[in-house]
């Protein structure tokens, strides 16, 4: 069985950070087309200015699906009316960082963190709970997190 | 901040890391209690890295709150009820 067939039908969160840092949106986008190519569900939490730049950015709704508030997204996880398979966490600050361990603490799951921004390693370092670390340096262009991406995305997945 | 937002607060620290908060209750509560991330205070999940801690002096609680965008402010408000439950609550934790 291939991690192609494995990961069919089962759904991710992508969970995003505040939109200041310009790479966000793009990589997101871009996570969002993988997983739609592997079968996965995405759905997309944020506040309502990274929800917006994602909802505006794909307005034919090619990779977007679902998008919802990160306070309900954390509501619902915590009450357990909801679960995800994967949960792919932003982070390029503290508040990142934070958010991070508490989906990891309240899910019991290993968190996938991309990190990224100017201070991406200081971020990484921060993270001492369980988590797979998918950290670049990529703050205007996404390219160094995209390659991080498509170097270890099929292996978290499938190992998750 | 939904509820949270509409009470009568004061901001301690503003843009601060949690290990700051967690650091200056520490320092500067003369009672505080460690909570896991998720626990309710003000009806609200809290955000955070574990352990999170709460402080106490009398009624005032003083607590750390995180939004995406600001980073996690470390904040005041006084709530006898609240500060009832949270350490009735958080004694329930450590059990």
């Amino acid at each position: 069985m291939t991690s192609e067939t494995r990961i069919e039908g089962k759904t991710a969160v992508l969970v995003l950070g505040c939109p200041q840092v310009p790479v966000q949106t793009g990589i997101a986008l871009y996570l969002m087309s993988i997983l739609r190519k592997k079968g996965v569900r995405a759905v997309v939490a944020g506040n309502r200015a990274a929800r917006l730049l994602v909802e505006v950015s794909d307005p034919e709704r090619h990779y977007v699906g679902e998008v919802m508030d990160i306070d309900r997204y954390i509501d619902e996880i915590a009450d357990k009316k909801r679960s995800f398979d994967y949960h792919f966490i932003f982070i390029h600050n503290d508040a990142g960082v934070s958010y991070a361990a508490t989906v990891q603490s309240l899910t019991g799951t290993t968190v996938i963190a991309l990190i990224y921004g100017e201070h991406f390693q200081e971020m990484a370092d921060l993270i001492e709970f369980p988590c797979e670390k998918i950290a670049a340096k990529a703050v205007h262009n996404p390219m160094p997190l995209k390659n991080k991406l498509d170097e270890v995305l099929p292996w978290v997945v499938s190992n998750l | 901040m939904g509820c949270i937002e509409s009470m009568k607060y004061e901001i301690i620290l503003r843009d601060a890391s949690f290990r700051e908060c967690r650091d200056y209750i520490r320092a500067n509560c003369s009672e505080y209690v460690d909570v896991i991330p998720g626990f309710k205070i003000f009806d609200k999940h809290i955000i955070g890295v574990p352990p999170i801690s709460i402080g106490f002096e009398g009624d005032l609680i003083i607590f750390p709150f995180t939004k995406p965008c600001y980073g996690t402010f470390l904040m005041k408000i006084e709530d006898h009820d609240e500060a009832v439950r949270i350490r009735q609550s958080a004694l329930k934790l450590k059990k």
